[in-house]
Order: C-alpha cells, then structure tokens, then sequence
C-alpha cells in the first residue's frame, strides 16, 4: 500500500511514466497490427452483411473504451475529493478529452455501419442515442474544465459533476431503451441474436486490449503534457508576482 | 431560519420583478411561437402538444437557473450560508423549493390552458398537470447543481445549459410519456416520480458541495 502512494507522488510518477511510455507504445502497435489482420483478413464475413460486418471490430471495441474511461474518471473523481489527490485531478482531466474521442468515433462508425445495414446515416436506435448522450456529458466536463481557469477549483467542480454523471448515466441508460421499446421501428435488422462465434470473439478481444494499450499510453502522454502545463502556469504566476 | 429564508426568497422574486408573471409570459411566448413553425393543423398541434408543453417547461426552469446563487454570491448571503448552524443542504433546498413555487407552480397550474391553445385533448390535462407538478422541481433540483458549479463564472447561462440538459433526458422521456398514457396513474409516472425523488437526494448533497468546494 505504501509503495502504492509512494508511487502516486507526481515527481515519480513522470519518472516511472517515461520509462513505461515506450514499451507501451511498442504494445499497443503490435496489438493493433494483429487485432487489425485478424479482423480485416482472417476474420469471416458475415453472410448477411458481407464485409461491412468488419466495421464492428472498430466499433464495439470503442463503445467499451468509452464507458471504461467514464467509470475511470469517476475513480479518479473520488480520488480528488475524497484524498485531494493532485495526480487524480490531473488524471480526471485528461482522461476527459480521450472518452469523448472514443465517443466519437464510436458514433461515426456506427453511422457508417449503419448507411449499408440500416439504410440511414443515423437511426435513433436506442444505443446510438445513448451514445450521443454519453457524448454530450463529455462535452459538458470538458467544457466546464476550460471555464474554471484556477486548475484545484475546476478539478473539485468537474469531479462533481462526474459524479453526478456517473450516477445519471445508468438511469439515461434504462430511460433510452424504454423509450426505444416505446417508440421502435418496424422494420431494423436486429444484429447477432446467436452466441458470437469464435472467429468473431478473438478478433474483437485482441482490437479491445489494442484500444486499452492505446488509451493507457495516451492518458500517461496527456498527464505528462498536464503535469508540465501546470509547472509552467507555476512558474509564470512566480515571475508575474516578482515583476 | 428557514420560513424566514423561505419568505425572503420569495419577496426578492416578487419586488425584483419577473416572479411568476415572467416565467408564464415566457412560456405563452413559447407556446405562441412554436405554431408559427410547425402550422396551424390542429391535428399535429394536438400530437405534438405534450412534447412543447414539456419542452417550454424545460427552457422556462432553465432559463433564470444562472442567478439561482448569483446574487447570494454577490451580496455575500452564501458565505453567511456557509456560517450557518443549519446545514447549507437544506438551506438551498428551501431556496430550491422557493425557486418552484414561483417558477414551475405557476407552468403547471397554468398549462391546461396552454394545452388548449395547443388543442391538446382534455382527458390529458389531468395528467398533463400532475406530471409537471413533479416534473419542474425535478428540473429545479436538476439546474440548481449546474447552478452551484457555474456560480463563480461570469458568463455561466449557456454553460449551465450545456451541463444539465442531458440530465434532464430521463425526466423529458418520461413526463412525454406520462401525459400521453391512458390511465392517469401510470408507469411513467412512477418512474417521473422515482427520477424527482432520487434529485431530491443528490441535487441538494451535490450543489452543497459544489458550493463549499467553490470558495476554499
């Protein structure tokens, strides 16, 4: 446990971040070199959907890296609040631009997805709403980040708001599908309904680590760029007060 | 403490203008405008009417929701707030409550009439009332932690509006829904209900927080 804190120290943390970095980088290339040719050639096509299916292996992977980087903005919340912690502040906010990033790009895809299967750019099916949803809450945080202007404060009011967000979102959740079911069309094609099989699974496993690898070096490079803007702002407040 | 914060509240919405009559002037004008864009069918006015209803109330709650601590900010009322032996939650709880009365009262009460302008059909004014009766201090509630956060920005209204609208989403779908079920007493309604009580948990725990973090 101690070691643990001992490694929560910002000072540390750059150190052991500039020695993980490159391997991480190495990782996450390899992954996504062998999670894209497992899913771009070995991977089947589907024979209903032909090759198109293939954009789920970009599409899914995204969804769970946008909802994994919430429920780690809400740790990091409580790491602010509860033990005024400076490197969960750092970690809150810049993990918030990358959720919204994985948001994105699981909407577009999806819209992409959905021109040859459903017909539409976008449907408001119940999930793609959902999405959009999660999308515009990314928005709020990064939007009240760049508000606040004392970095401490914006870090407490954002963590907050997290929070609330991390309380609303299951409850957004459960009130999209139930207006969905309310309101569905007749006539989607629903996908998968079987177990996934196999060659499907592995593909989208090794694509999901590959997104994990990339979201874990890229919040390390963006707490590094964080860590360094706030000395600057130090630095630059000190010599505006010895003027 | 509190009835005499309570009646505070509501005489500084009363003596600084646009208490209650401003928020109905603007959700007539909401209403009044809304035809222009969508014609004068009666048929699809009378489809459309709990939706425009529900959303006029939203943009009514929203709209003086970036004063909601401003002016207590200003005058130094917050940190005499903070001072106070009663705990700042409930404080601002009452002055949510004031908020409601002189806001999201007065829209419910008076949205059977809206919805005939709308021609929205009688046996749902019951419940068009009884869902905006829990609806608007759900979205009180819902503003007034947008409010907490933004309350030392200067320019916070479009921001707050940025912030809360998506949590407002479960309270839209189902207060639509609630108004447009048969039976008065429905699952919509249940849930609406379930959304208003849970607020009243975390609005007030949240915006107290936000508050106190705000100023350390």
């Amino acid at each position: 446990m101690k070691a643990l804190y001992s490694l929560a120290n910002p000072a540390l943390f750059i150190k052991v971040s500039w020695w993980l970095l490159p391997p991480l980088w190495v990782a996450t290339l390899v992954s996504f070199g062998a999670g894209l040719y497992m899913s771009l050639v070995v991977a089947p096509a589907d024979y209903q959907q032909g090759e198109t299916v293939r954009i789920m292996f970009i599409h899914v992977p995204s969804a769970w890296l946008a909802l994994l980087c919430y429920s780690a903005m809400t740790l990091s919340a409580l790491g602010t609040l509860i033990f005024r912690h400076p490197l969960a502040d750092v970690a809150q906010k810049a993990a918030a631009p990358l959720g919204a990033g994985f948001t994105a790009i699981c909407l577009v895809t999806g819209s992409i997805w959905g021109k040859p299967t459903w017909g539409t750019w976008w449907e408001w099916d119940a999930r793609l709403t959902s999405m959009l949803i999660l999308l515009l809450i990314y928005f709020g945080i990064i939007a009240l980040w760049r508000a606040i202007e004392e970095p401490n404060k914006a870090a407490r009011a954002v963590a907050i708001l997290t929070l609330v967000g991390a309380v609303n979102i299951p409850i957004i959740k459960f009130s999209v599908d139930w207006w969905y079911t309310l309101h569905q069309p007749a006539s989607i094609m629903r996908l998968g309904g079987s177990a996934i099989h196999s060659t499907i699974l592995q593909p989208l496993l090794v694509m999901g680590l590959a997104y994990f690898l990339l979201f874990t070096t890229l919040l390390l490079v963006r707490m590094r760029a964080e860590l360094d803007e706030r000395k600057i702002r130090r630095i630059r407040l000190l010599a505006a007060q010895e003027n | 403490m509190i009835r005499a914060l309570l009646t505070r509240e509501l005489k500084l919405a009363a003596r600084i203008g646009g208490g209650a009559e401003l928020g109905l002037m603007f959700f007539l004008i909401l209403v009044a405008v809304i035809p222009f864009a969508i014609g004068p069918e009666s048929r699809i006015l009378a489809k459309l009417a709990p939706a425009i209803l529900w959303i006029a109330a939203l943009l009514a709650t929203l709209l003086g929701l970036d004063r909601f601590f401003q002016a207590d900010e200003d005058d130094g009322i917050l940190d005499l707030f903070l001072m106070s032996n009663t705990p700042l939650e409930l404080l601002i709880l009452v002055k949510a409550f004031a908020h409601w009365l002189v806001t999201g009262l007065p829209l419910a009460l008076a949205a059977p009439l809206f919805g005939l302008m709308l021609s929205l059909e009688p046996a749902l004014m019951p419940s068009l009332v009884l869902t905006l009766l829990i609806g608007t201090p759900t979205l009180t509630l819902i503003g007034m932690i947008g409010a907490a956060l933004t309350v030392t920005l200067r320019k916070g209204g479009m921001l707050l509006s940025v912030l809360i609208l998506p949590f407002t989403i479960p309270a839209l779908i189902f207060g639509v829904a609630a108004v447009n079920s048969d039976a008065v007493f429905n699952v919509p309604l249940l849930f609406l209900a379930a959304i208003a009580l849970t607020m009243l948990v975390i609005a007030p725990v949240a915006s107290a927080a936000a508050l106190r973090l705000g100023r350390e």
